[in-house]
């Protein structure tokens, strides 16, 4: 039997939890044992080459070309993942998600802010490659179909480790009170 | 102030502003000798004046009281019927519940639109009629109907509502406004209803017996309170009788909020003797000296008469000093008014609010029998659970065993309305089956029964069987019957939802923000986008709602749950079972706004939804 494959992505979020996979530091090598990877910064590919078994999500969505990348994830992969508190419930991004319009939020960090400086000519980035903004931060499972949740911000290193073993073994996944426990 | 001219008569009051006269302010906190605790009667009185609570008047009270204002703003701002913008001089509350929409509130909302010439949640221009929406009246056997400055019109059809927007406009007093007035509808009487003693005979057949005499007496009775939790009535009055305090209370919760409950509304105005004879009783028992009758606003139209009534007793020694003659024994009661809040009926909340707090519910225990109103023993009855009481020491414990079922002894009042031909109250023995009250009050055709409120629980004709009684289908009193025309979820379902999302205190996450994504959920059902994990989600969601403190958020999500238990061909109907997963989510609508602001056309390309 061929490796499961593994892709991830990082939408809204701050790569803290791609950190956070990281630490399970000399493990990776028996992760690479255990599957391959296919689109994900760990290995700088940008786009999906094949299909995959399992994808994880970092971050929440908060404009047009989340959307689009989330919908790819789930076009591609078997299992998707929700990993940390942004892409479980939109996290500190979401801090915009008040009562104020998104308008009102543009204006105020492009225009109106003290801090805003030459900006003479007051343009909000309007560059037709740019992602269009959401009117809010969504999580992840609003948009799409997702299957696991991991929590944390950012999750352990062990909570992820244990949940990739799990899937790739079939075996039910070692969830000790520590790994999710958050302070 | 017991003005009962209305409109109410401040000249300063003009095009909807609040504004307020200090003297007048000044002179009702007196009334209530500038006591924090009476915090509530002073702004039910402010409002009743000028149909607002100017931020004068806040800081007035916050002053007189030696409170800041923050602390009487939470207070008044916690309230339906307190408001810090003018309401009108006439403010007209139009009920919102089920049954109400049921008997064709919309129609009757639209025509008040018309006529008034405003929209719902707001006053008119020339600042005379207020439009709002308000929770459950306790009039549901003659819906519509709709509150103006306390008084109630029930059953409003178009032309009634014609006539009485007229009747504001061209200034007539409420009480001349055309309208129907509250109707009694007790249709079956039984042991507790039907007048078969003597004014007093109970209060001085008690003041024979020692207090434990009485409590024993109760005891062997068996009675259980009636507010819905079913606790033993005497083991209440032990514990609260044995806790040490200065002194102690008895407390009648007539908060009677149940959407569709209406059985203490006739108790009040019928039989309000054999009640304040029951509390009387009950402060001999526990050794209170005071009793408080907290009542919801939504009864002010009977205070004059409770009032009186009260009086009489005084007049004929039965309250007041030496309590039927008995040396020693001094009890009297007043009227505690709400102000608009279905979690006062929460005992530990509705002792909060007549405190003069904001209604939320506290962290038990200690429970109130120990540390009650003003931290001292306070037992609270339900107001049926006190009329029961007066009975029982009246004909005795054996008597009353004798009724009812070995674990539910007595009768019950149950409140029945939505579709049947005779909604009313009916006196029931315990251990009637559905069935027969169904058949009792002309009920056919019927697809579902709500028992007990939304907070109960809906049940589907399979279970029309089952006995009203403690120990099978236990019920506060009230029926809402629905037949085979309603859309159970559209109609019912989400109507309560909206109820328990309005009445939530705050205080507890779940309630507060699990209420709003069960309604997410159910929309997304009934808009024809629900899937089966859409079900089993809000299923799931039972434990949190679990962790909440008070019995309102615990079984804030009960009209959803009890009906995907009871009806889940209702719901499996209505999703999309070829698919797992349907979102919501709209990304054209999603991006509208940033690319207008930023001045781009959108390009969603082939990514929308």
């Amino acid at each position: 039997m061929s490796k499961p494959i593994v892709a991830t992505t990082s939408l809204a979020g701050c790569f803290g939890c791609h950190m956070s996979f990281l630490d399970i530091d000399e493990r990776i090598l028996d992760l690479i044992e255990l599957v391959e990877f296919n689109k994900s910064p760990i290995d700088d590919i940008k786009t999906f080459t094949k299909k995959c078994d399992i994808g994880i999500i970092e971050g929440g969505v908060c404009n047009s070309e989340n959307v689009h990348i989330l919908k790819e994830f789930r076009k591609n992969c078997k299992i998707l993942i929700s990993l940390g508190e942004c892409a479980i419930m939109g996290g500190l991004p979401a801090v915009r998600n008040n009562n104020a319009p998104i308008s009102e939020c543009l204006e105020e960090a492009y225009l109106n802010c003290v801090s805003v400086q030459a900006n003479d000519e007051k343009i909000i980035p309007n560059d037709d490659e740019l992602p269009m903004i959401l009117d809010k931060v969504y999580p992840c499972h609003e948009i799409v179909k997702i299957d696991y949740h991991l929590p944390g911000c950012a999750p352990r290193a062990d909570l992820i480790w244990n949940a990739l073993e799990a899937l790739v073994t079939g075996n039910e996944m070692d969830l000790p009170y520590e790994v999710i426990k958050f302070d | 102030m017991g003005n009962k001219k209305s409109p109410r008569s401040n000249p300063k009051r003009k095009n909807g502003q609040c504004s307020c006269n200090r003297e007048f302010v000044k002179n009702v906190l007196e009334k209530y000798n500038n006591d924090p605790t009476r915090l509530m009667d002073v702004l039910i009185d402010v409002q009743e004046e000028y149909g607002c609570i100017s931020d004068e008047a806040v800081d007035v009270i916050a002053k007189t009281i030696n409170y800041s204002v923050a602390q009487v703003e939470q207070t008044l701002s916690f309230y339906h019927f307190l408001s810090q913008k003018a309401t009108g001089k006439y403010a007209v509350y139009l009920n919102d519940n089920v049954v109400s929409e049921m008997m064709g509130r919309e129609e009757i909302a639209d025509v008040f639109e018309k006529e008034v010439g405003s929209k719902f949640g707001n006053v008119s221009k020339d600042g005379k009629i207020g439009l709002f929406n308000t929770s459950c009246i306790g009039m549901n056997d003659q819906e519509p109907s709709a509150i103006i400055n306390k008084r109630i019109f029930t059953k409003l059809t178009k032309e009634k509502v014609k006539k009485i927007v007229d009747g504001m406009k061209n200034g007539l007093d409420v009480e001349d406004l055309p309208g129907t007035d509250v109707k009694s509808n007790i249709l079956k009487q039984g042991p507790i209803l039907i007048k078969d003693s003597v004014l007093g005979d109970a209060i001085k057949k008690t003041v024979q017996m020692k207090p434990d005499e009485v409590i024993e007496e109760i005891k062997q009775s068996n009675l259980r309170g009636r507010g819905g939790a079913g606790f033993p009535t005497a083991m209440k009055w032990r514990f609260c009788r044995d806790a040490q305090g200065e002194k102690h209370y008895v407390f009648c919760n007539a908060d009677e909020g149940e959407p569709g409950t209406f059985k203490d509304r006739i108790i009040l105005t019928e039989r309000s003797q054999l009640l304040f004879a029951g509390m009387t009783i009950a402060g001999y028992a526990i050794g209170a000296e005071e009793g408080i009758l907290y009542l919801r606003y939504e009864y002010k139209y009977m205070k004059e008469q409770l009032e009186q009534v009260l009086n009489n007793l005084r007049k004929q020694g039965l309250l007041g000093k030496d309590v039927a003659g008995e040396k020693g024994f001094n009890f009297d009661i007043r009227i505690q008014f709400g102000g608009g809040a279905y979690v006062c009926g929460e005992e530990s909340a509705l002792l909060e609010s007549a405190e003069g707090k904001r209604g939320e519910p506290r962290d038990r225990p200690p429970f109130p029998v120990v540390k009650g109103y003003h931290q001292q023993p306070t037992a609270v009855n339900n107001v049926e659970t006190l009329c029961a009481v007066a009975k029982v020491m009246h004909n005795g414990a054996k008597w009353y065993r004798s009724l009812g079922t070995l674990d539910s002894t007595g009768s019950k009042l149950v409140s029945v309305s939505g579709d049947c031909a005779k909604p009313g109250v009916y006196e029931i023995e315990w251990g009637f089956t559905v069935n027969e009250v169904l058949e009792l009050v002309g009920a056919t055709d019927v697809q579902a029964v709500q028992v007990g409120g939304p907070s109960g629980k809906c049940i589907a004709p399979n279970e029309f069987n089952r006995k009203l009684a403690y120990e099978d289908l236990a019920t506060g009193g009230s029926l809402i019957i629905f037949n085979n025309k309603r859309d159970l979820i559209e109609d019912v379902v989400l109507n309560f939802t909206n109820f328990f999302i309005e009445e939530s205190c705050g205080s507890c996450v779940p309630c507060r923000a699990m209420t709003v994504q069960f309604k997410k959920k159910l929309e997304k059902i009934l808009n024809g986008n629900g899937v089966k994990q859409d079900i089993e989600q809000m299923l799931s969601w039972e434990k949190v709602m679990q962790s909440n403190r008070c019995g309102l958020g615990q079984t804030a999500a009960n009209p959803i749950l009890s009906t995907i238990n009871n009806f889940r061909e209702l719901y499996d109907k209505k999703i999309n079972k070829d698919k797992d997963f349907i979102s919501d989510f709209d990304l054209k609508a999603a991006v509208a706004e940033s690319c207008k602001t930023a001045n781009r056309i959108p390009n969603i390309g082939g990514d929308n939804g």
